[in-house]
């Protein structure tokens, strides 16, 4: 081959190979950057008032007299909001008034059982009820005039009460929904009843969730299907549009204008998302649990599966003669090295729970288990490797000295075999914590507490790789947690490179040591 | 222990060897030992014999190993042919032959490590102090700690020095720091490393020199007190330096151990040793005293040998 043929195969192969690196490096940053910036996003962003309320109610963080005044504030940049909509519920209320001096009158001409019934209805409308109960004592008056229709007065007084419900109930619904809207953003209105849920109490505890659910207060979002051909368009209107002329016309522009009154976004570093349990299915609260399950998954699985693993590796290296039996051995195990790991998983519910019966229910224990023999091929082989490269000359020395194999092995073949077995160790620990599969049926729970050691033997844990795949599919709203998938997953790229990077300084001094 | 010598003039020999060696190695340290002799000339340049022709008589001397139609198997191969040999007490013993002839399996035979090597059997009768070597009842760990090892190349463990030397030691069951680092020092002293290591012992023993690591797993050997030092080509690896130091060594532990030693070199033979085994395509060739084996073959194929006319 010419020379200048060979340079141009040379360097084009250095080309080929430093393209395939860039590629590769590429790939890693793309995929790690979304979750670094939006996994950032769940410890450190702007908490409004709402997520100080939040920790302090549930998780006694902050002081009584900041939290206190901080409210206050807000309270008061939020009443103009209040008395606005106060006023137009007022508003509509008298619009419904000469229907009931009609019905008064009614009842007070008639006698009877008719105006006894309606006589009973109206008492409980007083000043300070609602729009929506005038409306629906309205409706009851209504039912009752009509189930006794008797002269033409009763048919007038039925008309007018149906066309003062029609015109009010259009504006009471308009109104709901705007009300509904601002409860988003705010939390509960004044007057309120208390909801059963938690996440109903407080408003949105985030700014970039403030700044969405302000748009959606201050647009309707519909659909247009004018167009049959492009099967409907999204369509974006001011809410202010409906509520032209009325007292209640310059809220929007009140809301939009004054909403870091409102809200007071704060830059915070939510520390505690690592170290708090969650509340109302994660919509508030952090991750300890998942966390803590996840290292007491990785950690079992690694009680497990190096000693096995390591002694495995001992005996098919040192001990083990050659025969068929050990070689359909090391095939079965790069066979097990291959299956699936949902197989381990279900083999695991089969075996560790429903068999053996490690625990009543899933548990840590189990779960564990079930991951520690998805990894032990790895470690097996790892290890193997590792002894295998250990000079023979090491061991030569050991034997001539007059020590036995088991004292070979122990003093001088495991240590130098050390670096390497640690790699196998590295390897599988990234994947022990990573895999959802094996959990699912042995360890994992959606929601749970933290567990203490002593517990992890009969409880099932939340674990960070099974809760990012339920908090993504399964949650009722996953919109809005869509900071705590991300800060999961960060969490877990975290842990493992935490994991890995104390492996590889212990690898790093071992192999010191070794060299010299 | 058995390795009190058997006659008083052996340790006067000790002591005149070591003067010989000693100079050789301090005259002349960078003169490397020449590999292969010209073919005529070469029985005249090995003029430092050990200086033993006197009362060496391989029938009057104690034997230590005695060899009796011993044969080694790999598989189907017979790699040593029935051997008869016996070595004797205190004295060192060199065998030498061409590349596969079977000295180095036999040497590995003695404190069985060729009991490592699968399909590896042999025949007939290996005695240590009339204790066959091959009997089921013999516990191989005692065998070879009574038997020490020095290897073609030097073989330390990854560890520091104090631990490389203690190993032996430690393996027997000795746990005290004092006592441990009393037999570190003494055997360093008796493989003359210790005036170099003596600041290091705690540094790693990959650190040292070939010749120095050589001279630590001479070290390491000695720890366990053996009776007997096989030494299986000990300064093949080494350069001309650290040979002399080597068999500077073997010079001044001859009489307290049986030493049997495998070369490639004949002048290495001819210099350390009392008696020479050349070994030929598995069989005994010839036996002798040294002095009497290089000038005066009986055998024509030990003749053709050492004159390099062959191997």
């Amino acid at each position: 081959m010419q020379l200048h043929t060979r340079k141009l195969l040379d360097r084009s192969f250095t080309a080929t190979g430093f393209f395939s690196i860039l590629m590769m490096a590429c790939a890693l940053v793309l995929i790690l950057y979304p979750i670094i910036k939006r996994g950032t996003g769940a410890y450190i962003f702007r908490a409004t008032v709402e997520h100080r309320r939040v920790q302090f109610d549930e998780f006694g963080a902050g002081s009584v007299q900041e939290i206190g005044q901080e409210a206050a504030e807000v309270a008061a940049a939020r009443q103009p909001v209040f008395d606005m909509i106060a006023g137009h519920e007022e508003g509509l209320k008298t619009g419904l008034q000469d229907a009931f001096e009609q019905i008064r009158a009614l009842a007070a001409t008639e006698g009877g059982f008719l105006a006894r019934s309606i006589e009973r209805r109206l008492k409980r409308v007083h000043d300070s009820s609602s729009l929506e109960e005038c409306l629906l004592i309205l409706g009851a008056v209504q039912e009752t005039l009509e189930g006794r229709l008797q002269n033409e007065r009763h048919q007038n007084v039925i008309s007018l009460i149906k066309e003062r419900k029609k015109r009010v109930h259009a504006e009471a619904k308009k109104l709901a929904d705007m009300k509904d809207a601002l409860r988003d953003l705010l939390g509960p209105l004044p007057g309120d009843r208390a909801s059963e849920l938690l996440r109903n109490h407080y408003g949105q505890t985030r700014w970039d969730r403030c700044l969405h659910y302000l748009d959606k207060f201050l647009y309707k979002y519909g659909w247009d299907y004018s167009d049959p051909l492009s099967g409907g368009v999204k369509v974006r209107t001011p809410r202010v549009d409906e509520f032209h002329g009325t007292a209640i016309e310059p809220i929007f522009a009140y809301v939009r204008d004054n909403l870091e009154a409102m809200m007071r976004p704060r830059l915070t570093f939510y520390w505690r998302f690592l170290t708090t349990d969650s509340r109302d299915a994660h919509i508030f609260g952090g991750i300890w649990p998942e966390v803590l399950g996840t290292f007491y998954l990785t950690i079992g699985a690694m009680l497990f599966a190096i000693p096995m693993g390591v002694i495995a590796a001992i005996y098919l290296c040192e001990y083990a003669r050659p025969t068929r039996t050990v070689s359909l051995l090391r095939s079965c195990m790069s066979t097990l090295a291959g299956v699936p790991s949902i197989v381990f998983g279900l083999f695991g519910l089969a075996f560790f729970l429903n068999t053996v019966g490690v625990s009543d229910s899933k548990s840590v224990l189990a779960g564990s288990l079930t991951l520690a023999l998805m990894i032990l091929p790895t470690v097996i082989r790892a290890s193997e490797e590792a002894i295998l490269a250990v000079p023979f000359s090491y061991k030569e020395a050991a034997l001539g000295l007059g020590a036995g194999r088991w004292r070979t092995v122990l003093t001088v073949i495991l240590p130098a075999a050390m670096p390497g077995i640690l790699t196998g160790i590295v390897i599988s620990m990234g994947r022990a914590a990573g895999e959802t599969a094996p959990i699912i049926f042995t360890a994992a729970v959606s929601v749970g507490l933290a567990l203490s050691p002593l517990q992890t033997l009969n409880n099932p844990t939340p674990a960070l790789p099974w809760n990012i795949y339920n908090l993504c599919t399964e949650h009722e709203a996953v919109d809005e947690i869509r900071h705590v998938q991300f800060g999961m997953v960060f969490t877990l790229v975290a842990l493992v490179l935490l994991l890995n990077i104390i492996a590889i300084a212990l690898r790093a001094r071992i192999s010191r040591k070794l060299r010299g | 222990m058995h390795n009190e010598p058997a006659t008083t003039p052996a340790i006067k020999d000790a002591r005149l060897y070591m003067s010989t060696a000693a100079d050789a190695a301090q005259k002349k340290p960078d003169e490397p030992a020449p590999q292969a002799p010209d073919n005529g000339i070469a029985m005249r340049r090995m003029q430092s014999f050990a200086g033993r022709e006197d009362h060496c008589d391989l029938e009057s001397l104690e034997a230590h190993v005695r060899a009796r139609t011993f044969s080694i198997f790999y598989g189907d191969n017979e790699a040593v042919r029935s051997l008869s040999m016996d070595i004797p007490r205190g004295r060192v013993t060199a065998i030498i032959g061409p590349s596969g002839c079977g000295k180095s399996t036999f040497l590995r035979a003695i404190n069985r490590m060729n009991d490592l090597i699968p399909r590896c059997y042999t025949t007939g009768e290996l005695k240590f102090d009339d204790q066959n070597i091959y009997d089921k009842m013999v516990d191989v760990v005692q065998l070879r700690q009574r038997i020490g090892m020095v290897f073609q190349k030097p073989n330390p463990f990854p560890k520091s020095i104090f631990d490389n030397v203690a190993y032996g030691p430690r393996l027997q069951g000795e746990r005290n720091h004092g006592r441990l680092a009393d037999i570190v020092e003494r055997s360093l002293h008796e493989a003359a490393l210790w005036d170099e290591v003596k600041d290091r012992l705690r540094d790693n023993a990959l650190g040292l020199s070939g010749g120095q690591q050589q001279r630590m797993c001479l070290a390491r050997a000695l720890a366990v007190n053996p009776e007997i030092l096989l030494m299986d080509e000990p300064t093949s690896a080494l350069d001309p330096r650290s040979t002399a130091s080597i068999e500077g060594l073997i010079g001044q532990l001859r009489g307290d151990y049986t030493i049997i030693i495998v070369t490639h070199n004949m002048q290495q033979a001819a210099r350390v040793s009392d008696f020479t085994a050349f070994m030929y395509e598995g069989l005994l060739v010839e036996y002798g005293n040294t002095t009497q084996l290089f000038t005066n073959p009986e055998n024509k194929q030990t003749e053709d040998y050492i004159t390099g006319r062959f191997g």
